[in-house]
């Protein structure tokens, strides 16, 4: 590395050089004096120091608790009452009504089961109720499972329709024929059927009204699923396809009674085509809307659920449960967000206290150093 | 005698007719004629005259160019990725690295063709600029890149030479020609450069051989001999030696020569230029060394996280009813697939979804960082210096940050501490003290002298014994008035306005000393064909011709001259440093000097002595048989060279000796107190003098008056007369092990060794190691360190110990000149000073400078300030990456380990590309968290980021940790947000892609605030970026979302950020979750005791 210099002392004397030639061609290569260049932007230069800090811990001190207290309550107004349709524990289960349907049935059951469980509400709900179908153990969002669908098929592409993406596979084709809709996720569809009876107290039924429309979101409904060449002769459009191997019906014969929401864009089909999160979730089934009058929507009383138990769950030891929930403006029943708000600002507040103590008692030397400068 | 030359002439061509075939020369047939002396004429193959400086051609740019991106170890990993996104089924597309990938290859593949392009361009200027050949007696014009050697080239005024060239004839009467070598080496000045002699004759007729050196890159080294051929007698040959004064360098230019004649020796790709061409060697960072490391732990990560999830999935599949439920069931070919294969390509597929933990991005931004923050150097105005109205350099942007990390600065005494314009300030005559009180001609002491004729002898020996050039005040030059304004003002700062002659000289010490003897009376007046003409007191002229001149060299430290009075004495005049001529002198008379040469030199005055002797004609005789043998030797040519000066500069008698002051540069003391108030240690190499030493170092107080200082020198160690080894083990020892505690004590140290000694502790055999590291241990204990009569080499030898000492410490080299390049690229930062002894050190350099002052600012502020940002950008780039790919790894417990990545893939492209790319580079070039005066003047503020302390391993933990710690709270944090998805007010669920979406738009933010909050300095830049950048995330996310995309295969998206917005529990959580992973750093940032003490003044002074 250093064998390649060439010697000159201190004292030292080197070939004569003779000449200016370069002196006078002077280039002026002096740097622009801009702000920018000269690294002398104008700045801000903000300093974090326990004084400018505390008050702010105090601010939101005194901001989260109270909306935390009022998440809380919040979440604590909603009602939410669950009924298990299959029960894990077997010294109980032997005891569900569902018990018999959850163990014998299979996809090659020919018949349909069903059952009734019966409820009782303690208190009234009033306002909207929301009707929720929950699974357990089901892994909507494995890679292979969320990955198994095509959406330009669902969005009403013909081409599509005919030959569906390769990720549908396995559920791509059946007996040669295309599959509509194909992937694992609309193969496995949610297919119980689940009614809601209210007893009165003088022993007789009454079926509560539930509303299937307005369970999806709006952009889903409208324009993600559409149903190939509009929503009339569905029947026609879906010539030549097939209908997924788990499905009892074809996908045109979802909710024949209404056009708006048969084929790609019945709604209990989108809900369950937007895949969750976790293995265990809840999917809007039904809603009951609130009655004009005063009335509650759900009266405090006795309820029968008439389950058509068509989903096998067993098998990959899953859990199927039906949940009735009010809703509130921040959504579902979920203490989570009032606890860590109440928590959080209550930290603030402790901290925002722990550092004036210490401002006051070790702070001065601090605060002398800030007079000084 | 003469006939006892030839004698000997003969015989050196007799002896090297033999091995005239040997590899290591190369025989040039001038103008291709053979010559008859030789019996078969084979013509040489050498290569043609075309320059290629371009690394590609248009066929071979992409494969090779490719090719040498991939080599780069991170370039490679990704394509690596890549790949293997493309062939196993993964859970992200092959786009989502493949596209930064190709960004980054693109990138530079357009920057380096681009740059290849500009030298194609350069070169084909160069091989086709159309040259003069003689050909058979004809002119002949050609193309540059046809020269062929041997080929005889006529090259005008101010045109640049083709090839290198044997100068055969000039069209100056004094067979000179000058030329410069600007574009070779940066000095602008003129060179002389000589005619072979005896060439007059035509050079149609003309036939020649040339013998040479095979091609070398050194500059200024050339050995080679032209033997010329009559055609009438075979046997008359005459033969002259050629030396680097003989040979024109391709790239130079011919300068106030109307034109000359010269053959070909060299061409093309073989020219000293072009062999100068290859780059240095690059040097990398420490911080690269600490990115490595960290990558290095990242990696780890990455591979045990993808392990871990492997085998999950495994325990996880095992159970019953898991694998392939119902509802999943798997493709047949997936079915058929090996199981092991299936781990194994399920390993894969988890380093690639996780493989964004290390980034492409952050390879491109440390780059861009690097290129862009230099400029900040080369545009600062406090580096311009208005004398040669230039500004900083920047060589390389890859050490920026090193700057700020130096531990160790190794300088140059002379033009460096020095300013190397010299002033001649005394002298001393046979023991007797001359001062020139002022600078009128008024002598003080000259009139008390016992000896006129000493006195008289003393100054025609500075006026004969010297290499300076007289400026020609004739029409031929510049003109006159340019003279007078340009030479006078930048050559002679001391020169009397009436004078109108100008010396030129490669070294300042010659002009101050032939300058001080015209103020004695005695004027040079120039050559005359050899002949120096000296005007005495009395106004006549006496000339003298030049017999020989025995050049300088740095082993020697002496020259000496050989001269015929006009009365036929002939004389050698020799000036050198006192060590080198005392031993040659007679004791007596040393006794009387040697007193006064101490004295001056512990002014800081460079002294010289001066001796002479008279030659009788018998001496000369034999001694110009040696020197003509030595000179025609083609191997060994300096040592034959210097066995005769040696020989011939023995016996002298000393007649004086001179002083002349070198003053300190500008503020030099000022910087290096600053230096070392930075916790630097200043270590002075210099070739001079101890005493002089010293004392440029008390002046610049790098020695103070409480100094205690140990000497390790030949005359400390010559007492008692015992072996210098045993002594220098002893001493050695008594430093070390002396009770004196180097920690505790306030005291300061210097230490000062010279280069005998030195040599003596890194050579003396059995415990060399030993003494190295006991020298070593004293050096590192002094504050300051001095090693005079140091060897170029020594430099850098003395560098190369300390950078690989224990904690391999940052160096700093900075010097001015030649003999500088060695320890500037050794050093780990080589700076280069464009002061006057021409551009090498600048060219060898990293960063060059007008002046010493300088380095203060290069150091304690840009330096500093670098390593702060670039330090921040490497900690934040893994840290956010970290928490980037936490909660993807934490899903995987939630979703059977299938690789379902948390994110869209829009995301995970994104994310370092755009969202959260512009921020830190924007810091990363602008932030001062402590203003550049600020920085100036509190010296000390250097000391906190010392030893690399903001790389270190626990400020990597920390940031580690706030990663994890902020990964864990995103991902948890939504997952107790979504053990009720009911989110909406209207009870709609959200699915695994809202869930992701609200983890990204947490980490989005978290990460961009905590950048903010680390900003101390926030420009309209700063602010624009920040915000901005959040802003196109949120605008990007709506246009993602917003319409249904007809590339995509799923429109997973589709709607789901508007969706998210639109409930209140997803916007309190992001409020939450940001809030909570930012309050450790407040918390942090508000307990640590103020880490920056002077932050408030600097913003009050910014205000």
């Amino acid at each position: 590395m250093a064998s390649n210099y060439n010697a000159k002392e201190e004292d030292g004397h080197q070939p004569a050089a003779i000449g200016h030639g370069g002196a006078g061609t002077v280039k002026n290569k002096k740097p622009d004096n801009t702000a920018f260049k000269q690294q002398r932007l104008p700045a801000w230069q903000p300093i974090l120091t326990a004084g400018t800090v505390l008050p702010a811990f105090f601010v939101i001190g005194l901001i989260f608790i109270p909306i935390g207290i009022g998440l809380f309550v919040t979440s604590n107004n909603i009602k939410e009452l669950e009924v298990t349709l299959t029960n894990y524990s077997v010294w109980l289960a032997i005891f569900h009504p569902c018990y018999n349907c959850s163990q014998s049935y299979s996809w090659n059951s020919t018949k349909p089961c069903t059952c009734s469980v019966p409820f009782s509400l303690d208190q009234p709900f009033e306002s909207n109720v929301f009707m929720y179908y929950g699974l357990s153990n089901f892994y909507q969002n494995h890679r292979r499972y969320v990955k198994s669908r095509d959406d330009s098929q669902l969005n009403g592409d013909k081409a599509s329709l005919k030959s569906p993406s390769k990720e549908c596979e396995p559920y791509r084709t059946s007996d040669e024929k295309p599959i509509a809709p194909c992937g694992a996720i609309a193969n496995s569809l949610f297919n119980d059927t689940l009614e809601l009876y209210y007893i009165d107290p003088n022993g007789s039924r009454t079926a509560i009204p539930l509303v299937k429309k307005g369970i999806a979101w709006w952009t889903d409904k409208h324009v993600k699923f559409r149903n190939p060449g509009g929503n009339d002769n569905l029947t026609v459009v879906f010539q030549g396809t097939s209908k997924p191997v788990n499905w009892r019906k074809s996908v045109y014969e979802l909710d024949p009674s209404d056009p708006d929401n048969n084929g790609f864009i019945n709604e209990d089909f989108i809900v369950w085509m937007r895949t969750a999160a976790l293995p265990t979730f809840r999917k809007l089934y039904r809603i009951i809307h609130k009655k004009p009058n005063m009335t509650p929507t759900l009266p405090l009383g006795r309820y029968i659920l008439e389950v058509t138990y068509n989903y096998p769950v067993r098998s990959f030891e899953g859990r199927k449960r039906m949940i009735l929930s009010t809703i509130s403006w921040m959504g579902g029943k979920n203490p989570f967000l009032g606890i860590a708000y109440i928590t959080v600002g209550s930290v603030c507040f402790f901290l925002g206290i722990v550092l004036l103590i210490i401002h006051h008692k070790y702070g001065n030397r601090n605060h002398s150093a800030d007079i000084r400068s | 005698s003469a006939l006892s030359i030839l004698a000997n002439l003969t015989h050196v061509i007799c002896a090297f007719g033999r091995d005239e075939r040997r590899v290591d020369s190369r025989t040039i047939y001038v103008g291709h004629r053979p010559c008859p002396a030789t019996d078969a004429f084979i013509p040489p193959k050498f290569c043609d005259n075309r320059i290629v400086s371009s690394k590609y051609t248009v066929w071979n740019f992409l494969p090779k160019n490719l090719f040498e991106q991939f080599r780069r170890i991170a370039n490679f990993y990704f394509l690596i990725i890549f790949l293997v996104q493309v062939i196993v089924d993964t859970p992200t597309s092959p786009v989502t690295s493949g596209l930064p990938l190709f960004f980054v290859i693109t990138v530079t593949a357009i920057k380096q063709g681009y740059e290849d392009w500009l030298r194609h361009k350069a070169d084909n200027e160069v091989n086709k600029y159309l040259v003069t050949v003689l050909e058979d007696g004809r002119r002949t014009r050609k193309e540059s890149e046809k020269i062929k050697v041997g080929d005889v080239v006529e090259v005008v005024e101010d045109e640049t030479f083709p090839c290198d060239l044997i100068l055969l004839q000039s069209s100056r009467e004094d067979e000179t020609c000058f030329v410069t070598t600007a574009s070779l080496d940066g000095e602008s000045n003129h060179k002389t450069h000589y005619t072979v002699p005896d060439t007059e004759k035509g050079l149609e007729s003309l036939s020649a051989t040339v013998e040479c050196e095979q091609p070398q890159p050194d500059l200024y080294k050339f050995v080679g001999r032209i033997r010329f051929v009559t055609f009438f007698s075979l046997c008359v040959v005459s033969l002259r030696s050629l030396g680097p004064e003989n040979l024109l360098l391709k790239g130079a230019t011919l300068k106030n020569t109307q034109k000359i004649y010269g053959v070909a020796v060299y061409s093309g790709m073989e020219t000293k230029m072009a062999l100068n061409y290859q780059g240095k060697s690059q040097k990398r960072s420490v911080v690269e060394k600490s990115i490595n490391a960290f990558l290095l732990v990242y990696l780890c990560i990455l591979v045990s996280k993808a392990l871990v999830c492997t085998t999950l999935k495994y325990v996880w599949q095992s159970q019953p009813g898991q694998e392939e439920p119902w509802y999943n069931q798997k493709t047949q070919k997936e079915k058929d697939a090996n199981l092991y294969l299936n781990m194994f390509t399920d390993f894969l597929s988890f380093m690639v979804l996780f493989n964004f933990i290390i980034p492409v991005s952050m390879y491109v931004t440390v780059e861009m960082q690097k290129f862009l923050g230099s400029f900040f150097i080369s545009w600062d105005k406090d580096f311009f210096d208005p004398e040669i109205q230039e500004g900083a350099l920047v060589n390389t942007s890859d050490l920026n940050e090193e700057l700020g990390q130096v531990e160790y600065v190794f300088t140059d005494k002379t033009g460096t501490l020095t300013q190397n314009s010299m002033e001649f300030i005394e002298c001393c005559i046979d023991g007797f003290q001359y001062k020139n009180r002022d600078s009128s001609t008024e002598l003080d002491g000259f009139c008390v002298t016992d000896g006129p004729e000493e006195e008289e002898l003393f100054l025609r020996a500075l006026c004969l014994c010297h290499t300076v050039q007289v400026k020609e005040s004739t029409g031929q030059e510049d003109g006159v008035g340019d003279q007078v304004d340009g030479v006078l003002g930048l050559d002679g700062e001391m020169v009397h306005p009436a004078e109108l002659r100008g010396f030129i000289a490669s070294s300042p010490d010659e002009v101050a000393l032939v300058k001080g003897a015209m103020k004695y009376g005695f004027t040079f007046l120039g050559m005359e064909s050899k002949n120096m003409r000296v005007m005495n007191r009395d106004k006549d002229v006496e000339t003298y011709e030049l017999l020989h001149v025995l050049n300088f060299d740095p082993v020697r430290r002496r020259m000496s001259v050989i001269v015929r009075s006009n009365c036929g004495d002939i004389m050698l005049f020799c000036k050198g440093a006192d060590s080198s001529i005392f031993p040659r002198v007679r004791q007596e008379e040393v006794d009387r000097i040697s007193m006064h040469v101490e004295r001056n030199a512990t002014e800081g005055y460079r002294t010289l002595c001066v001796a002479y002797k008279l030659l009788s004609s018998e001496e000369y005789a034999q001694a110009d048989a040696g020197l003509r043998e030595a000179r025609l030797a083609l191997d060994d040519r300096e040592e034959k060279l210097m066995a005769v000066y040696n020989q011939v500069e023995t016996g002298m008698s000393l007649i004086g000796a001179t002083a002349v002051e070198d003053r300190l540069q500008e503020e030099a003391a000022e910087t290096m107190e600053a230096l070392q108030r930075a916790g630097m240690k200043v270590w002075v190499l210099t070739g001079d003098k101890m005493e002089t030493a010293k004392s440029t170092c008390y002046a610049c107080r790098l020695f103070q008056r409480g100094t205690e200082l140990l000497e390790l020198t030949v005359r400390t160690l010559e007492d008692g007369g015992r072996r210098r080894e045993e002594r220098l083990h002893e001493v050695l020892s008594a430093f070390s092990f002396s009770p004196r505690s180097w920690t505790s004590a306030k005291q300061d140290y210097g230490f000062i060794i010279d280069g005998a000694t030195l040599s003596l502790v890194f050579n003396s055999s059995p415990d060399s190691s030993h003494y190295k590291s006991l020298f070593l241990q004293i050096c590192q204990n002094c504050t300051t360190v001095l090693c005079c009569r140091m060897a170029p080499l020594q430099k850098a030898q003395i560098v190369n110990m300390v950078k690989n000492s224990k904690g391999s410490p940052i160096t700093l080299s900075i010097g001015d000149g030649a003999n500088d390049v060695s320890m500037i690229l050794e050093a780990h930062i080589g700076i280069g000073i464009k002061g006057k002894e021409g551009r090498q050190a600048v060219r060898n350099s990293d960063y060059a400078i007008p002046k010493l002052k300088h380095l203060k600012k290069l150091l304690l502020g840009h330096g500093h300030l670098y390593y702060v940002r670039i330090a921040h950008l490497v900690q934040y780039f893994f840290y956010k990456n970290l928490c980037f790919i936490l909660p993807q790894f934490l899903y995987q417990f939630f979703c059977g380990s299938s690789q379902q990545p948390l994110y869209d893939a829009a995301y995970l492209t994104m994310y370092n590309i755009c969202f959260t790319s512009m921020p830190i580079l924007a810091y990363s070039l602008l932030e001062q968290h402590i203003c550049m005066e600020v920085l100036m003047s509190n010296a000390t503020l250097y000391r906190d980021v010392a030893k690399n302390a903001m790389l270190r391993w626990s400020p990597f933990l920390y940031w580690t940790l706030l990663g994890v710690y902020q990964g864990l709270l995103f991902f948890f944090g939504v997952r107790f947000l979504f053990s009720n998805p009911a989110l909406q007010d209207n009870g709609q669920v959200f699915g695994n892609w809202s869930y992701g979406t609200i983890v990204f738009t947490v980490l989005v933010f978290t990460v961009t605030l905590k950048l903010a909050m680390d900003t101390r300095h926030w420009t309209w830049i700063n602010h624009f970026v920040i915000w901005g950048s959040l802003a196109f995330y949120m605008v990007f996310s709506f246009f993602w979302g917003g319409i249904i995309w007809p590339f995509l295969r799923q429109q997973r998206l589709y709607f789901v950020f508007a969706n998210m917005l639109r409930s209140v529990s997803a916007w309190l959580v992001i409020i939450l979750l940001i809030l909570l992973s930012l309050l450790p750093e407040i918390l942090l940032l508000v307990l640590r005791k103020p880490r920056w003490p002077h932050s408030r003044q600097v913003r009050y002074t910014h205000i």
